[in-house]
C-alpha cells in the first residue's frame, strides 16, 4: 500500500501508522473499530461517514482488525457500518486531533 | 443509452461468468483488493499505473490503451463488465473511458465490489489469464471530456455539476473524508455549479436508485434539462458515476466528465471560485 497522494482517492489501508507527515493540530482524525454483538472485531465491513444533515461524505472498509479511519473537520457526525453480519450506527461529536469511536452492528 | 443497456446486476454476472465473450474486469485505484480475492475470470486494471500516463497528468493515449487491452486479452467484440470498490468510482471511470476509446458494449456491475461481497457471493484468487487480442481503439471521442477551458467558459451557461460531498462543496473540506486533508489546491467549487453529490444516485450497498428516483434528485437540484452539462468532483472518478447516471442511465445528451476536476480548478491562477453552500454568481 502506498501512501495517499493528492492524485489519489482510493481508500488507504485501514491498519497502516497515521502519516509521520500529518499534523494533527490540522486534521480532524475519526478512528476506531467495528464490532459484532460479541465484542469481536469485524473485518471487511464498510464504514460509511455521514455529515450533520446525514449526507454521504466518505466510506472505507474495515481492515483485518476491523478498524478505520477519517479524515473529517470538527463538528457532528454519524457513522454506519454495513456488514454481512448487520448494520449499525452510532453518532460521534468530533474535535481536532484523534477522536476514537466503535459501532457495533447486529 | 439505457439501464438496459449500460448496467447488469449481480444475479446477472453471477449467471454469466465463464459465459463466452464476456470479460469481468476489476478497476480499482489500489488494486489490493483484486489481490485477496476477485470474481471469477476477472482482469483487473489499475487505475493509477494503466490508466494514467506515468509522466504527464493525462490519459494513456489510443496507443497505449491499445496495448494495454490487447496484453490483458479483452477483444473489441467482448462484451466488458467492469466493476471495483469505492461504490464503483473507478469502474464508472474506466467505463467512461472505455466509451471515450469506442468499445461497443461495456457494462457496469450495479452495486460494484460492495453488494457482491455483502451479498456473500463468491470470490476467488487465482491468477487470470487470457490469450492476447489485437484491440484497436477509435480516436478518443471528446464530446464526452470536458477541458478546463470549456469549463471556465461554461460558467453561468452551461450546467455545471459539482458531485464532491457538500463539505467539498464549500470549502470546509478539501478532499473526500477518508484522505488527509492538506491539499495543495485552493478550497471551494467553480462558480454557479450546484450541488448533487455523487451519492445521492446510490443506495448504501453501491446499487444505483431507480430511474424515477434519479430524475427527481437532478430536477430537484436545478438541472436544466435544455442546456449542456459538465460533471466534476476532484480527480475525475466520483463525477464519472454522475456522467454515467445522466448520459448512460438517464439519456441525457451532450454530458461531459471535467477529469481535470478541483485538483486542477482549484490550483489554477485567476479563476473565480465560489466559497460557502450556494452555487454563487457568475
Amino acid at each position: 500500500m502506498t501512501a495517499p497522494t493528492a492524485a489519489g482517492c482510493a481508500a488507504p489501508d485501514q491498519s497502516a501508522p497515521l502519516p509521520a507527515s500529518l499534523d494533527l493540530e490540522k486534521e480532524t482524525v475519526i478512528t476506531g473499530q467495528v464490532l459484532a454483538e460479541s465484542g469481536e472485531p469485524v473485518a471487511g465491513a464498510y464504514v460509511r461517514l455521514l455529515d450533520s444533515t446525514g449526507e454521504f461524505t466518505a466510506e472505507v472498509v474495515t481492515s483485518p482488525t476491523g478498524q478505520f479511519r477519517f479524515f473529517a473537520a470538527p463538528g457532528n457526525w454519524t457513522l454506519r457500518a454495513l456488514s454481512r453480519h448487520g448494520n449499525g450506527d452510532t453518532a460521534v461529536t468530533a474535535n481536532r486531533g484523534i477522536n476514537e469511536v466503535s459501532v457495533t452492528v447486529a | 443509452m439505457s439501464r438496459d443497456t449500460a448496467l447488469v446486476s449481480a444475479e446477472w454476472a453471477e449467471k454469466n461468468l465463464g459465459a463466452p465473450g464476456v470479460v469481468f474486469v476489476e478497476v480499482d485505484e489500489d488494486t489490493s483488493a483484486y489481490d485477496t480475492g476477485h470474481i471469477a475470470g476477472a482482469v483487473k486494471l489499475d487505475w493509477k499505473t494503466d490508466l494514467q500516463d506515468q509522466v504527464r497528468r493525462d490519459f494513456v493515449n489510443k496507443t497505449q490503451f491499445e496495448a494495454l487491452l490487447s496484453e490483458r486479452g479483452i477483444g473489441n467484440d467482448d462484451v466488458v463488465v467492469l466493476y471495483g470498490g469505492n461504490n464503483n468510482w473507478f469502474a464508472a471511470y474506466a467505463y467512461w473511458y472505455f466509451k471515450l476509446y469506442g468499445h461497443r458494449d461495456v457494462k457496469l456491475l450495479d452495486g460494484g465490489r460492495k453488494k457482491w461481497e455483502l451479498d456473500a457471493r463468491p470470490l476467488v484468487n487465482d491468477a487470470v489469464t487470457r490469450p492476447a487480442t489485437q484491440y484497436v481503439a477509435s480516436e478518443p471521442d471528446t464530446s464526452i471530456r470536458a477541458f478546463r477551458d470549456e469549463v471556465v467558459a461554461a460558467i453561468g451557461t452551461k450546467n455545471l455539476v459539482d458531485v464532491r460531498s457538500p463539505d467539498e462543496f464549500a470549502g470546509r473540506l478539501l478532499a473526500p473524508a477518508h484522505l488527509p486533508q492538506e491539499q495543495a489546491q485552493r478550497a471551494g467549487h467553480i462558480p454557479t455549479a450546484i450541488s448533487v453529490p455523487w451519492s445521492k444516485a446510490a443506495n448504501e450497498d453501491g446499487t444505483f436508485k431507480s430511474d424515477d428516483e434519479l430524475r427527481k434528485i437532478y430536477a430537484d437540484a436545478g438541472l436544466d434539462d435544455g442546456k449542456e452539462t459538465i460533471a466534476y468532483c476532484r480527480i475525475g472518478e466520483r463525477s464519472s458515476h454522475s456522467w454515467f447516471v445522466l448520459q448512460e442511465l438517464l439519456g441525457h445528451p451532450n454530458v461531459k466528465n471535467y477529469d481535470g476536476s478541483w485538483t486542477e480548478y482549484g490550483s489554477l491562477v485567476g479563476v473565480p471560485v465560489a466559497l460557502g453552500d450556494e452555487p454563487g454568481e457568475a
